[in-house]
C-alpha cells in the first residue's frame, strides 16, 4: 500500500537518546561552553603549576618586597624585561628602560616536583637572571612571587572543590537513596541528622568541627581534614533532596520490575534509582563546587586552613586585609580576582547545565 | 494554621538541644581548652587551675559538663567567659543583637532590592533590562564575600566616608540619643550592604523564574481572557501566587546571610557571634564557642520559624490543608 | 451579519525559516445562539484557533501572517488593547480544560468572580449577583461557596465556577477548550446539560472544541472538523454524524468503539499525526489515507462546498 512509506520513514528517524539531547542543548547556549572552557583551562593549569609559575612557591626575594608587576614589553620582535631600582622610602621601585634582558621559554629555574611526583626544573618562560625577575602580579610581603603562590595555591583550592564535591555528593547521593528508599525508622532518623546539620549556620558549624583538630598537623593532613570537615556539611543537602526524588521514584514501574527479577534492594538504589537522579546532581554539583572552594578560602584566611608557607587562595588574601597594604599593593589581591573567575565560570556552566536539563523549557 | 505553627514550634525544641549537643560533643574533643594555656604560665599554680578546673567542671565527662551546660542556660546564665573574665551572658546577648541587626538589616535590603528587581526583569523578558539584571545577578553571585568585605573595607578606607569597622564610635557614649543612632546606623551601611549583595543576586533570579513560571500558568492566560488589564494581570494575579515558591528559599537565604555575616563580621570587624566565635576559638573557650554557635542555630531557627509563618499566611493551601 | 467569521487565519509559531504553521487557511462562522463543535486530535490547531478568537495566544513566539478574524464585525487582529479588554469577557468568554488550574488557587471563589463584574458589569458587582451566577449554575448551598478558595472544591464544581465566571459578563459567544476532557464521565454529562441548559436560557452562541465525537450528538449544530491545521469538513452535526464524506471523519467515526454489531477489531487509523513542521506535501491525510491516490499528495485540494450546507476537503469524498 503506498500509503505505508511515509509512515515507515517516520518511524525510521532515530530518536536522540537523552544524553546526546542534553549534550546538543548545552552547546547551544554559548555562556555555559565558555564557562566549561574557562575550567578547563584553569584544571589544566593548575596541574601543571609548577611548571606555568616561574618560582617556586617559597622561594623569598629579599632585595624585593612588595615589588610592583613587572611586565615584559615588546623590543623589536623579542619579549624583555627591564631591570627595577629600589628608590628610597618605603618599597619603591622604578623601573629602568634601558636595561633589560630578554624572556626566555622553557627556561631551567628552581625544582618543583611535577604532579606532585616527578621532579624537575624546567618553566614556562622566565629570563634566567636573578637580577630581572618576571614577577608578573608583583610580590608580597615576603618577597614571593604572587604569580607563583597564586597558581601552586589553586592546586590546592581548585582540587578541594572537586574532591570535596564528589565526596559529599556520593555521600549524600547513597544516605539520600537509601534513606528514601527504605523510609520508616532509618528515614527519620536520617532526616532529623539532616535538619540538624544544616540547622547550624555553615561556618559555625565548620569551625566547630576545626576546633577538634589536634594541633601540629601536617599540611597534607590539614589539607584531608578540611575535605572531611566541607563533605561533612555538605552531604546534608544533598541527601534530602536525593531523599524526595528516591520517594517517588521508588513508586515507578521499573523498580518493581527490577525486584521482581531478583534484584537486592542496594542494587534497586544504586543501579535502577539513582542514575534518574543524575541530572539534578550534575547541576547541583557544578553549582555547589564554588562554596566548597570558599569554604576553605575562609578557613585559610582566617588563618585556620592552609597554613604559611604552603599557599593557598585564602591565605594569600589574609595580607589584603590590612587597608594600607590594600592602598599601595593592590596586586595582593589578585587571588581575590582569581577566585572570582572561577566562580564564575562554575555559575556559567551550571547555569547552562540546569538549562539543558530542564526537558520543559524550549 | 494555629496547630501547624505550634506543632513547627514545638519542633523546635528538640532540634536546639540537639545543635547544643552535637556542638558541645565537638568542642569536648577539642583539644587543650583554656586551662592548658593557662598552665603555662608561671604565675598561675596548678592547684589554682585544678580548682578553676573544678569549678567549671571541666574534670568531668563530657556528658556531665552538658548537663551542667544545660541547666545553666535554660535559667539563664551563658556561665563565665574565661577569656574575657566577664560573665558570658551579657556578652553573647550584646553580640547576638549586633549579629541580628546586620543580619535582619541586610535582609531587608538584599530581599528590598532584589523583588522589585526580579519583577521589572521578568516583566521585561529578553530586553537589555532583563539581560543587564542577568549579568548583574551573575557577577553578584560569583563575587565571594570575602573579596567583597576587603573591597568595602579598602573603599572605607579610600574614600573616608564610612568607618573601618566597629559598630559605634569612640565617643559613642557621650552622643546624644540621636547622634548615637546615627552613628550606629553609619556603622552598619557598609557591612550590611555587603552581606546583602552575594543574597541579593540569587534572591533577584528566583524572583524572576517563579514570576516567569507563573506567568505561563492557566489562570493568568483565563484571567487575560476575562479582559483583565495586563498590569493587573501581573501584579495582582501572577505575583500573588509568585511569592510563595519564593518564600520557600528564604529558609535557606537566611541560613546564606548568617554564614556570611560569620565572614563579614571577621573581616570589616563587626562585633558579633561570628567575630565572638573566632575570638573563642582562639582563646580556646570551650563553653563561649558552643554558646555562640547555639545561639546562631538559634537565630536561623526562629528565623525559618517566621518564614513558615509569612508562608502560611500568604498560602492558603498551606493554611487551610 | 455572524457573531463571529474567521477568514482564512494563518498563525505562525516562531519566525523567518524556522517558522511552524500551527494554523493554515482556517475559516469558520459562527452565527448567534449557534453551537459549533470544532472537533480534531490533539496538535491539529483547534486550541491555537480558539485562542486567537480573543488574542490570547503570546504574540513572542505566535505570529498571525494572514486573515482575519471578525467579532460583531470588527476584526479582532487589528484591535488595539483597550479594545481587547473590553472583548474579552465582554462578547467572548472562555472555560478552558482544567478547572483547577484556570482558577487563581491564592483567591476565593467569590472574589474572582466579582473581580469580573466590577470590570465589564459594575453596577452588578455584588454578592447577590455572585450567589445568583453560582446559582445558575447548579452550584449547591452558593452562599457559603462564595468564601471558599479553589482546591476546597471538586473538578466539576470548579468547572461549574469556570462557567459561571465566563458567564458574570454576559458574554455573546462562549469559547469552551475541551471543558469536559479532564472531568469524570458522568459530571462531564452534567456540565454537558447545564451548557445547554445556559445556552437556551440566555441565547449565547457556543464554540466547543473537544476530540470527543460522542459530545458532537448532543451538543452541535454544525461541526467543523480539523486536521493538521486545516479544516477538512464542515457540515451540519445531524448530517455529519449520519453521512461522514471526509475520508477522516469517516476513520473518526469508524474507530469509536460499537457495543452492537459484530467488530473482532478495534479500527484504529494507522500512523501517527503528522507534527508541526512536518507536513506532507499535498493533502496532509493522503499517507493514512486508506483511499488516497498519487495525485492527492500533488496539491492540497481545496474546501468545497459539495452539498447544501456541507464542505469537504477531499476530491474522492463520494
Amino acid at each position: 500500500m503506498n500509503a505505508t512509506t511515509p509512515i515507515q520513514n517516520s518511524i525510521a528517524e532515530q530518536p536522540l537518546s537523552p544524553w546526546q539531547l542534553f549534550w546538543r542543548r548545552l552547546k547551544q547556549r554559548r555562556i555555559a561552553m565558555v564557562g566549561g572552557v574557562i575550567l578547563i583551562l584553569l584544571y589544566l593549569v593548575a596541574l601543571f603549576a609548577g611548571f606555568v609559575a616561574p618560582y617556586s612557591y617559597d622561594r623569598q626575594d629579599r632585595d624585593r618586597f612588595f615589588h610592583p608587576p613587572t611586565w615584559p614589553r615588546l623590543s623589536g620582535f623579542r619579549l624583555v624585561i627591564p631591570r627595577y631600582e629600589q628608590l628610597p622610602g618605603d618599597f619603591n621601585y622604578r623601573a629602568v628602560p634601558a636595561d633589560t634582558r630578554p624572556v626566555h621559554w622553557f627556561v631551567r629555574g628552581d625544582e618543583y616536583k611535577l604532579f606532585g611526583l616527578i621532579p624537575a626544573t624546567i618553566h614556562l618562560f622566565g629570563t634566567g637572571d636573578e637580577r630581572y625577575p618576571v614577577y608578573l602580579l608583583g610580590t608580597d610581603q615576603f618577597g614571593r612571587d604572587v604569580l607563583s603562590r597564586l597558581l601552586s595555591g589553586s592546586q590546592i583550592s581548585l582540587s578541594i572543590g572537586i574532591i570535596g564535591i564528589l565526596l559529599s555528593f556520593t555521600l549524600g547521593m547513597i544516605i539520600g537513596g537509601i534513606s528514601g528508599y527504605f523510609s520508616g525508622w532509618t528515614d527519620t532518623l536520617i532526616m532529623r541528622l539532616c535538619e540538624l546539620i544544616m540547622s547550624i549556620p555553615a561556618l559555625y558549624l565548620i569551625i566547630s568541627l576545626r576546633a577538634t583538630f589536634p594541633p601540629g598537623m601536617s599540611s597534607a593532613q590539614l589539607y584531608a581534614m578540611i575535605i572531611i570537615i566541607l563533605s561533612f556539611i555538605g552531604w546534608a543537602s544533598m541527601a534530602r533532596v536525593i531523599r524526595g526524588m528516591t520517594l517517588s521514584l521508588r513508586e515507578q514501574q521499573f523498580v518493581l520490575a527490577a525486584r521482581a527479577l531478583g534484584q537486592t534492594h542496594l542494587k534497586v538504589i544504586v543501579r535502577h534509582i539513582l542514575p534518574n537522579t543524575f541530572s539534578y546532581v550534575i547541576v547541583a554539583a557544578t553549582l555547589s563546587v564554588p562554596y566548597y572552594i570558599l569554604g576553605e578560602v575562609v578557613l585559610s584566611f582566617l588563618g585556620v586552613g592552609i597554613q604559611e608557607p604552603n599557599a593557598s587562595w585564602g591565605n594569600m588574601l589574609t595580607a589584603a586585609q590590612n587597608t594600607e597594604y590594600l592602598r599601595n599593593y593592590p596586586w595582593l589581591l589578585a587571588p581575590g580576582a582569581a577566585i572570582f573567575i572561577t566562580v564564575l565560570a562554575f555559575n556559567f556552566l551550571g547555569d547552562g547545565l540546569r538549562d539543558a536539563a530542564d526537558t520543559k523549557a524550549l | 494554621m494555629w496547630s501547624y505553627l505550634i506543632k513547627r514550634l514545638l519542633h523546635l525544641v528538640p532540634l536546639l538541644l540537639g545543635v547544643s549537643l552535637l556542638t558541645f560533643l565537638l568542642m569536648s574533643l577539642a583539644p587543650g581548652n583554656y586551662f592548658t594555656a593557662l598552665l603555662q604560665n608561671p604565675q598561675i599554680s596548678p592547684e589554682t587551675v585544678d580548682r578553676l578546673k573544678a569549678q567549671f567542671h571541666l574534670d568531668q565527662p563530657w556528658y556531665v559538663q552538658y548537663f551542667y551546660w544545660l541547666k545553666n542556660v535554660l535559667s539563664g546564665n551563658f556561665g563565665y567567659s574565661m577569656a574575657y573574665h566577664i560573665p558570658a551572658t551579657a556578652l553573647i546577648f550584646q553580640r547576638l543583637w549586633n549579629t541580628f541587626l546586620l543580619s535582619f538589616f541586610a535582609l531587608i535590603i538584599a530581599w528590598g532590592v532584589a523583588i522589585p528587581l526580579g519583577i521589572w526583569a521578568a516583566v521585561k523578558k529578553d530586553t537589555w533590562v532583563d539581560r543587564g539584571c542577568s549579568f548583574f545577578a551573575f557577577v553578584g553571585l560569583s563575587v565571594p564575600d570575602v573579596l567583597l568585605s576587603l573591597l568595602a573595607l579598602w573603599f572605607a578606607a579610600a574614600t573616608g566616608w564610612f568607618p573601618v569597622g566597629g559598630a559605634q564610635s569612640p565617643l559613642y557614649d557621650f552622643q546624644s540619643p540621636a547622634q548615637q543612632f546615627w552613628d550606629r546606623a553609619h556603622h552598619l551601611i557598609l557591612p550590611a550592604v555587603v552581606l546583602a549583595a552575594s543574597d541579593l543576586a540569587g534572591i533577584m533570579r528566583r524572583m524572576r523564574s517563579c514570576l516567569l513560571d507563573t506567568l505561563r500558568a492557566e489562570y493568568v492566560t483565563a484571567a487575560r481572557a476575562r479582559g483583565l488589564s495586563e498590569g493587573w494581570v501581573v501584579y495582582k494575579h501572577a505575583l500573588r501566587n509568585a511569592i510563595n515558591p519564593l518564600l520557600t528559599i528564604f529558609g535557606y537565604s537566611l541560613a546564606a546571610l548568617l554564614s556570611g555575616a560569620f565572614i563579614v563580621e571577621n573581616i570589616m570587624a563587626w562585633p558579633g557571634l561570628g567575630r565572638l566565635t573566632m575570638e573563642a576559638f582562639f582563646a580556646k573557650d570551650s563553653y563561649l564557642v558552643v554558646d555562640c554557635v547555639v545561639m546562631a542555630t538559634a537565630l536561623l531557627v526562629m528565623g525559618n520559624f517566621v518564614a513558615d509563618l509569612l508562608l502560611a499566611w500568604s498560602d492558603p493551601r498551606i493554611r487551610l490543608k | 451579519m455572524n457573531l463571529l467569521e474567521i477568514k482564512n487565519l494563518k498563525m505562525d509559531f516562531g519566525s523567518g525559516a524556522d517558522a511552524l504553521r500551527a494554523v493554515d487557511g482556517v475559516s469558520l462562522t459562527i452565527g448567534t445562539g449557534e453551537t459549533v463543535c470544532l472537533v480534531g486530535e490533539s496538535g491539529c490547531g483547534k486550541t491555537v484557533t480558539a485562542l486567537s478568537i480573543g488574542k490570547l495566544v503570546p504574540t513572542p513566539p505566535a505570529n498571525s501572517v494572514g486573515g482575519e478574524i471578525r467579532l460583531n464585525g470588527r476584526d479582532v487582529l487589528k484591535m488595539s488593547n483597550a479594545e481587547l479588554r473590553s472583548i474579552r469577557g465582554g462578547v467572548v468568554s472562555y472555560v478552558f480544560q482544567e478547572p483547577g488550574a484556570s482558577l487563581n488557587p491564592v483567591f476565593r471563589v467569590g472574589n474572582q468572580i466579582k473581580e469580573s463584574l466590577k470590570l465589564h458589569k459594575p453596577e452588578k458587582a455584588t454578592n447577590e449577583e455572585v450567589i445568583r451566577l453560582l446559582k445558575l449554575v447548579g452550584i449547591p448551598a452558593p452562599e457559603s461557596r462564595i468564601k471558599n478558595y479553589p482546591f476546597e472544591m471538586s473538578g466539576g464544581m470548579q468547572q461549574r465556577v469556570m462557567i459561571a465566571m465566563a458567564l458574570a459578563s454576559e458574554p455573546k459567544l462562549l469559547v469552551a477548550d475541551e471543558p469536559t476532557t479532564a472531568l469524570d464521565v458522568t459530571i462531564q454529562a452534567q456540565i454537558l446539560e447545564l451548557l445547554s441548559e445556559l445556552k437556551q436560557r440566555l441565547g449565547m452562541a457556543i464554540l466547543l472544541i473537544t476530540h470527543n465525537l460522542g459530545i458532537v450528538g448532543d451538543m452541535a449544530d454544525r461541526v467543523a472538523v480539523m486536521y493538521a491545521g486545516q479544516i477538512v469538513e464542515l457540515s451540519p452535526a445531524k448530517e455529519l454524524l449520519r453521512r461522514p464524506l471526509h475520508p477522516y471523519t469517516r476513520a473518526l467515526m469508524a474507530s469509536v468503539p460499537k457495543l452492537h454489531g459484530d467488530a473482532d477489531r478495534l479500527s484504529a487509523i494507522p500512523g501517527n499525526v503528522p507534527r508541526i513542521g512536518n507536513f506532507p506535501p499535498g493533502c496532509r491525510f493522503a499517507p493514512r489515507c486508506p483511499i488516497a491516490k498519487p495525485e492527492c499528495s500533488a496539491q492540497i485540494p481545496e474546501l468545497v462546498e459539495v452539498e447544501a450546507g456541507r464542505f469537504v476537503r477531499c476530491p474522492f469524498w463520494k
